[in-house]
């Protein structure tokens, strides 16, 4: 039996905007089960990054594979879920009918339901208030709520903990290694010198 | 559970007619647009009914395409700012697909009032009664052709700021065929000839651009978004 190809695999990664090197060269594996910490300061290309692993933004130099496959972002549909600066909330909608809309598009998670997910990230009482009404914060968690509906495997968070308390923090953790445990990976980007995750994380350094 | 094209399809055209629901003042805009143009034509010309008779087909058309355009410059635009075009394309469903559905929900919710109010409009300029039909006929194939052509153009443009400007000077070769053959059916009617031929023209374009519009669409989006 030969071994199983990583979830993400990415050689000498590199991009370049109008000539001038964003990142790179990134080498790094990402298996199942595993957290990654995507570290860097402002402007270092951790979103370049993020929306590279998607499939939205191209190679630009060097490999990238998901389960040994070039990553392309046809083939990737479902399997990855992001969430970037912009959450994806339509602010006109409440959140339980961000959530329907989110589970119509990518499918549910067995054994979860938009009720549960949102009580889960402290949204109960606010299912039916228009997104737009909410605090930053609880557009946060409200994007977090469809992280948990949504069967993809691979997460790419950008930036999850800003805007979030002290306990919108614990959460995030929360369901990021809920997610590992359960087989997924999960790519978390952070500007922060200190890291929030439990226990040493995996580290991509990025440089300016 | 996994999700199907099918559900995918309810969902997003559930949530589009939702918020389009939600911000029905954006709904009227072209409607009244189109009310004030029709108003204003016969006070700039005079109440001659031949000759109000003579161009208001022309009129009618123009109006509900120019109307259209207000609103075509927001069709993606939402989503691109708020990020949910990037859920779409991380969803498993076929962009292309998802794009239609759009399309589909921006004609909706934007071209179909239009033609609703256009037999009033056609009576404020004394269009013949027998004539309204063909006039309704017309739209109901001219306007879904301009949506899938603008959703094109809108795509390609989405990368840009101010796309406006460049929108509309793209859109303009585009949009004359399509008014010549709505019109041309109209005053071929009011003149009591067959009016068949432009109308089947129409037809034909407007499937060839069914089928290659979400997918032009989708390509150019995603070169939009990939920059």
């Amino acid at each position: 039996m030969t071994a199983e190809a990583p979830l993400l695999h990415a050689r000498a990664l590199c991009f370049s905007r109008q000539e001038e090197r964003v990142f790179g060269p990134l080498d790094f594996k990402v298996a199942a089960g595993d957290i990654v910490l995507v570290e860097g300061d402002n402007g270092s290309g951790k979103t370049t990054l993020m929306r590279i692993l998607t499939g939205i933004l191209h190679v630009d130099e060097g490999t990238l594979e998901l389960e040994g496959k070039p990553l392309r972002n046809i083939d990737a549909a479902g399997r990855i879920v992001f969430l970037g600066h912009q959450l994806g909330l339509k602010a006109d909608l409440s959140p339980l009918e961000n959530l329907r809309v989110a589970e119509g598009l990518a499918g549910r998670r067995d054994g979860v339901d938009a009720m549960a997910v949102l009580r889960e990230v402290g949204l109960s009482g606010y299912e039916d208030e228009p997104v737009r009404r909410l605090s930053a914060g609880q557009k946060k968690r409200a994007a977090l709520a469809r992280l948990m509906l949504v069967p993809a495997i691979l997460w790419l968070l950008d930036e999850p903990y800003a805007n979030l308390d002290r306990e919108g923090i614990a959460l995030v953790n929360r369901l990021v290694q809920a997610h590992a445990d359960r087989g997924g990976a999960a790519l978390v980007s952070s500007h922060g010198t200190v890291t929030f995750l439990g226990g040493e994380p995996r580290m991509i350094r990025m440089h300016a | 559970m996994t999700a199907t094209a099918g559900a995918a399809c309810a969902a997003l055209l559930r949530r589009d007619l939702l918020l389009a629901w939600r911000r029905r003042g954006d709904i009227a805009m072209p409607v009244l647009y189109a009310l004030i143009v029709a108003t204003l034509f016969p006070f700039a010309l005079g109440p001659e009914e031949a000759l109000l008779q003579r161009i208001a087909g022309g009129v009618i058309l123009v109006t509900v395409l120019l109307a259209m355009l207000l609103a075509l410059d927001a069709m993606f635009r939402g989503d691109i700012e708020d990020g949910s075009l990037e859920q779409l394309l991380l969803a498993p469903q076929p962009l292309a697909l998802m794009l239609a559905i759009r399309i589909f929900a921006h004609w909706v919710t934007t071209a179909l009032p239009l033609i609703i109010i256009s037999p009033l409009l056609a009576g404020m300029l004394h269009l013949p009664t027998p004539v309204m039909g063909v006039l309704v006929v017309a739209l109901l194939l001219a306007t879904p052709l301009l949506s899938l052509i603008g959703a094109i153009l809108v795509a390609l443009t989405a990368g840009t700021r101010r796309s406006g400007m460049l929108l509309a000077l793209m859109l303009l070769p585009l949009c004359v065929p399509v008014v010549i053959f709505a019109a041309g059916a109209v005053a071929a009617a009011q003149q009591g000839l067959p009016w068949v031929a432009p109308i089947a023209w129409l037809g034909a374009a407007l499937v060839l651009a069914l089928v290659l519009a979400p997918l032009a669409c989708a390509a150019a989006l995603r070169i939009a978004l990939d920059a």
